[in-house]
């Protein structure tokens, strides 16, 4: 809702809740910040030094400061309980998943572990492919999120989805995309040298597009990645 | 105590105290030189720092091609003038370690701190002068050393001025050695410069203001330099403690930040920013104070709600402690903890806004003179709004998780750290240039120098906040890399002229302070008509502070265009014998 605004198109979920709060602030600041604005330029031309004038002699408004103080304190706090509801929505209590997958990042690519013709993930099926991932539209991704080496970024700008990987740590997160199509995954945390240009595609199939494509990776799976594959440093 | 023998024996240099050279100039005990030693150490690392900026820039713009003039640069740092990724992720980190230690710091604490706290509350020096030169030395070392990372073998520290862990722990992830360490090593003695400038700002201020200037007499300036040093000395031995660790880890085979041996990554973070977010408030406190002065100055009225004004400080302060998850929405903490920060951060707000209306509300009915120094705090004023509130969309976790780590973030802290704290440096040392060097700047020069600088700024840094909007990533070297990111080339080649010219500026500020030096007009005592104590006694002012006794405090520092007398200013130090009672009694 926001392509106007330079925003990638968002084909997630929760996107245009996201995208509503940048508005809404927006147009907040907007308003905020013109009268400021206004004010500090009638003050600057009306009050300018003139031969003969004196300033008035003013210390302050105790009335007034009380009144922009809890303005300003209602708005804030208002803003910060209408977006905690967002926040809790996508990050504490998000939908069940349909499909699931391991995500790890690692210097410089992104591994994405696919559940193998079990339908598990965890067991020896599993198949690995790195920087390539596909998923059925409209139903929720779930996925296992965390590094092998350094911090990465997992993030999706058309989802409005972004999440440290740590080393050590399994994080989940969760989209469901509306629409298919094919999009970037960069990294987003700097994660070395390599880390501009590090990025994987995402692919939104239709679930018969994407069973088809499931099908011909278990028919093929690629070859496991290397160990000593990613970082090398000179 | 001044011999006319010891002047001539010592020629031309010679003040009237007769230290000689090295005393007077290198190993000075005295606040004023030593605030002037911060200042040109801050001058020259900040040349460092703006080159970095501009070749950053060029990068961004045309990536991955031969910066023009630069072809004599050895290889690695630079192939044919080409930048690699390395030294890309070398110059950024480099950018931000430099200009926020050894250009922001030293000029608002080292510089201002120094120069103004005696002169200000009345005293003939610092509490403790010897230690006050040491601070200084210490931080030239820790210039010396970071500076010196740049000709080690591997170049210097690559994993950005925040030094996330596992990046920063271990040498074989960015191919950085020495430099890593170096720079470690070098924040370290900083950190130790800080506490030593900290304490004794603060026992200054404590027990060395004169007869009468009491607490809510203090110009805002020194209530600023006073919160700031609280929050230096609490927060600098935070960032120590963990680049002590990090240093650990790197060379003595520790586990602290590394999930490998038990360690935990998100520990460095949270030591980092809870070091990082005070400090943030360390780099914008002193210009909020300097712009007060300033304003009130120059719309020749009481700044509106002086007690407001110092209370709205302190808040900031408190509350700077508890907002540091806000940085790390989405880091992997537990996002009920993000909720919380969302809050407390969404609270810090509200004293920001307090303090902009107060400026506001001096310039109501002011008698405004628009001079460089004015032009400079006014810019402060606007720019801080626009980053202040640019903060409340990164406050907000859901927006948050879309612009973390975008231009959108690198647009709101330019907007808070040049916007605001340059800008108010400029305005400081616009406004007290006449009493450190004893001459004028050039009134001209600097407007030109502030137009110039303030279009160049906004063109600059306003269209970053879009380019974090369409997703553009920070600390990427070549954004073309990236499909998504095709729209916005021409926005970034626009940056990145403007930036140029925003650099090119500075040279007329450069040009101004040395011109100034030998052919400005000489400053008389009192030169803006202002009320504070510095502004009784020559300028430069002697060794001392003040050739007769020190003054006497009767008033609050912002009593212009008092109806208790006819001229439109009313010194802190004046007496009045036949008052009403207004210019008197008050106290604030």
């Amino acid at each position: 809702m926001l392509e106007h605004m330079y925003f990638p198109h968002d084909i997630s979920t929760f996107g245009p809740q996201i995208d509503r709060l940048f508005l809404l602030i927006f147009w907040l600041v907007l308003v905020v910040w013109t009268a400021v604005m206004i004010t500090m330029v009638v003050f600057m031309i009306r009050y300018r030094a003139r031969p003969g004038r004196k300033a008035e002699y003013i210390e302050g408004n105790s009335r007034l400061e009380i009144i922009w103080t809890t303005a300003t304190a209602a708005i804030l706090i208002v803003l910060a309980f209408m977006s905690r509801s967002t926040w809790a929505d996508i990050k504490e209590h998000g939908p069940p998943g349909d499909v699931f997958y391991a995500v790890t990042g690692k210097q410089f690519n992104w591994e994405f572990t696919y559940p193998g013709p079990d339908g598990k993930l965890g067991t020896k099926d599993d198949i690995i492919v790195e920087n390539e991932l596909h998923v059925p539209v409209n139903k929720v991704v779930r996925i296992d999120l965390t590094s092998k080496d350094v911090i990465h970024s997992f993030y999706l700008p058309n989802m409005r989805l972004r999440q440290d990987a740590v080393p050590g740590r399994i994080i989940h997160v969760w989209f469901e995309a509306t629409e298919t199509g094919q999009y970037e995954i960069p990294c987003s945390q700097l994660c070395g040298f390599g880390h501009s240009g590090m990025k994987g595609n995402l692919t939104v199939q239709s679930q018969e597009d994407f069973d088809k494509w499931l099908k011909d990776l278990y028919a093929n799976p690629p070859a496991p990645p290397s160990a000593t594959e990613g970082a090398s440093p000179k | 105590m001044s011999s006319t023998a010891a002047v001539a024996a010592h020629g031309a240099h010679a003040e009237p105290h007769a230290l000689g050279f090295w005393r007077t100039y290198i190993f000075s005990e005295d606040h004023k030189m030593i605030g002037k030693q911060f200042l040109f150490m801050a001058l020259f690392m900040m040349s460092i720092g703006g080159l970095m900026a501009m070749l950053m820039r060029w990068e961004l713009a045309w990536p991955e091609t031969q910066v023009p003039g630069f072809g004599w640069v050895p290889e690695p740092f630079m192939y044919e003038g080409a930048i690699p990724p390395n030294t890309y992720n070398a110059m950024f980190t480099m950018h931000a370690t430099i200009m926020i230690f050894f250009v922001v710091m030293p000029i608002l604490v080292g510089c201002f701190g120094n120069f103004l706290i005696p002169l200000m509350i009345g005293a003939r020096d610092m509490a403790f002068p010897k230690l006050n030169m040491l601070s200084f030395w210490t931080g030239a070392v820790a210039g010396v050393i970071l500076l010196s990372s740049f000709f080690v073998t591997g170049g210097p520290a690559a994993a950005g001025w925040t030094s996330y862990a596992p990046l920063s722990a271990v040498p074989i992830y960015t191919g950085v050695d020495w430099g890593q360490n170096l720079w470690c090593i070098s924040i370290i003695v900083l950190g130790a410069s800080s506490l030593m400038g900290s304490i004794n700002y603060i026992t200054t201020i404590i027990n060395m203001r004169t007869k009468g200037m009491y607490f809510f007499r203090l110009p805002l300036t020194i209530w600023s330099l006073f919160i700031t040093a609280i929050l230096l000395l609490l927060a600098l031995p935070v960032l120590t403690t963990a680049i002590a660790l990090l240093l650990f880890d790197r060379l003595g085979g520790t586990h602290f930040f590394l999930p490998a041996g038990g360690g935990e990554p998100l520990l460095w973070q949270h030591l980092f920013w809870f070091f990082g977010h005070p400090e943030v408030y360390i780099m914008i406190l002193p210009a909020m104070g300097i712009a007060s002065e300033v304003i009130a100055t120059f719309s020749r009225k009481p700044i509106f709600g002086y007690r407001a004004m110092a209370y709205a400080m302190i808040a900031i302060a408190g509350l700077s402690w508890i907002v540091w998850g806000h940085h790390m929405f989405v880091s992997g903490m537990d996002p009920v903890l993000g909720s919380g920060f969302m809050i407390t951060t969404m609270i810090i707000g509200v004293p920001s806004a307090i303090k902009t209306f107060n400026w506001l509300g001096t310039l109501y009915k002011g008698n405004i003179h628009y001079t460089a120094a004015m032009m400079n705090a006014l810019a402060f004023v606007a720019m801080f709004v626009i980053g202040g509130m640019s903060g409340i969309w990164m406050a907000c976790t859901p927006v948050d998780m879309y612009i973390h780590d975008t231009y959108f973030i690198v647009a709101h802290i330019h907007y808070v750290l040049f916007g605001g704290s340059l800008f108010g440096v400029f305005a400081g040392i616009t406004y007290w240039y006449p009493k450190m060097f004893g001459r004028m700047m050039n009134e001209t020069l600097g407007k030109i120098h502030f137009w110039i600088t303030f279009v160049s700024f906004n063109c600059t840094f306003f269209p970053m906040h879009i380019l974090g909007m369409a997703g553009h990533m920070r600390r990427i070297y070549n954004p073309q890399q990236y499909d998504f990111l095709k729209p916005i080339i021409p926005i970034n080649e626009f940056i990145s002229i403007s930036a140029f010219v925003l650099g090119a500026a500075q040279f007329l500020l450069l040009a101004n302070i040395i011109w100034s030096y030998f052919k400005g007009a000489k400053a008389t005592e009192n030169p803006w008509y202002a009320n504070t104590l510095e502004w009784t006694t020559p300028s430069p002012p002697p060794h001392g502070n003040w050739p007769g006794p020190v003054p006497i405090v009767y008033r609050g520092p912002y009593e212009y265009s008092s109806p208790g007398v006819a001229e439109d200013y009313l010194p802190q130090s004046q007496l009045l014998e036949h008052s009403t009672g207004a210019a008197n009694k008050r106290t604030h």
